[in-house]
């Protein structure tokens, strides 16, 4: 199974981690090469320095076809971004941004995306840490209609020709 | 006509200030306040000091009764989230993206935004018709970008000189429509026979060129 993640946060770095750990083939990209020291010396997968909203750094890296595209860097916009290459241009099979504004969290569930809200994930530990109920805003948003053409724009796909 | 710009940078401030100057309602999104702030002072009350990626911000903004979007910030990341926000939530009929990395206007073209600019492309399509090389010369995209128009220089060596246009072997998928001659442009007839110094006007898909290329400027290109 082929991983790609982008942006070696903590997050990023700790699932880069996981993942390899559990036999995964990891491919983590982050803009700064200081990220990577977040990865354990034991990590076996590839690091890669380069901009991971840049289609040709993320062919060149051999992120095509990946069974799970994660866009865990710290600029919502970014992962946005980041998450539609890899489903339209990339071929990713499953996909996850990490968006911190529950706003577009949602929204781009709507429009086909599974997003990770860090703001409802917290709020929702913190209360049910205070015993109280969690509310109704989930923490991960799954994409209303599964992650073919989700935007319903072309006719033809990105990676044809 | 209703705009909506967001991003208070250079494009933004002018484009702004010439849509209020030509008598549109405009109003501009500059999430800086202090940015914001100096423009207000110089174009009036349209300023709102607000992030425009925001959706509960371009509702506030009148996102939802914009005719047009304009996502002209300095990140391309963000102009595509403006645009998909304006379409997506405001049902706004028109959106139209700046984009840096010209690579990116593919994917924004799939994912709906309806125009998209690309500075980087515009110099770099003037300086490639600036420089006398044997390369073909992109001039414009067309449609989805699955089509192109491109310009080939006859040079001398050229195997194309000499023959009659209709006869060169043009790839499937590709057309020669025109010729410009001494500044002049003139449709290409089955008795037109290209000389030097002919300007070949085409469309075709971009995988074409390959072809295109030994049949109009021979093979001395690789310098």
């Amino acid at each position: 199974m082929k991983a790609v993640i982008v942006g070696c946060g903590r997050v990023g770095a700790g699932l880069a981690d996981a993942l390899d750990r559990a036999g995964w083939q990891v491919l983590i990209i982050d803009r700064a090469t200081a990220a990577f020291d977040r990865l354990p010396s034991t990590f076996g997968g590839t690091a890669l320095r380069g901009d991971g909203t840049d289609e040709d750094v993320l062919r060149r890296a051999g992120a095509e076809g990946a069974d799970l595209f994660l866009a865990l860097t710290e600029g919502d916009n970014r992962n946005i971004m980041a998450a539609q290459l890899g489903i339209e241009a990339l071929g990713a099979a499953r996909t996850v941004a990490k968006i911190n504004d529950p706003v577009r969290a949602e929204a781009y569930a709507l429009l086909g995306i599974a997003t990770l809200c860090r703001t409802n994930l917290m709020e929702r530990e913190v209360l049910s840490f205070l015993g109280q109920a969690p509310g109704e805003r989930p923490g991960i948003f799954l994409p209303a209609n599964g992650h073919t053409h989700p935007l319903g724009a072309g006719e033809t796909s990105a990676t044809e020709g | 006509m209703f705009v909506l710009v967001v991003g208070g940078g250079k494009v933004g401030y002018y484009l702004a200030k010439e849509l209020i100057d030509s008598g549109h309602e405009c109003v501009l999104m500059e999430k800086d306040r202090a940015r914001a702030d100096t423009i207000r002072d110089e174009i009036g009350s349209v300023v709102i000091a607000q992030d425009g990626c925001e959706g509960k911000y371009l509702r506030e903004a009148g996102a939802n009764r914009a005719d047009i979007v304009a996502a002209v910030t300095g990140d391309d990341e963000d102009n595509l989230v403006i645009c998909q926000m304006s379409k997506h939530h405001f049902d706004v009929p028109r959106t139209i993206a700046r984009v840096n990395n010209p690579k990116n206007e593919r994917l924004f073209r799939h994912l709906g935004v309806d125009e998209i600019i690309s500075p980087t492309r515009m110099i770099l399509g003037s300086i490639e018709q600036d420089i006398p090389v044997h390369e073909l010369l992109h001039l414009a995209a067309l449609g989805e970008g699955e089509l192109e128009i491109i310009e080939a220089h006859l040079q001398p060596g050229s195997p194309a000189i000499g023959r009659v246009a209709t006869d060169l072997r043009v790839p499937s998928g590709c057309s020669l429509f025109g010729v410009i001659r001494n500044g002049a442009p003139t449709p290409l007839r089955s008795d037109t026979i290209l000389a030097e110094g002919d300007k070949v006007i085409a469309i075709g898909r971009p995988d074409c060129e390959v072809e295109l290329r030994q049949q109009l400027i021979g093979e001395q290109q690789d310098q």
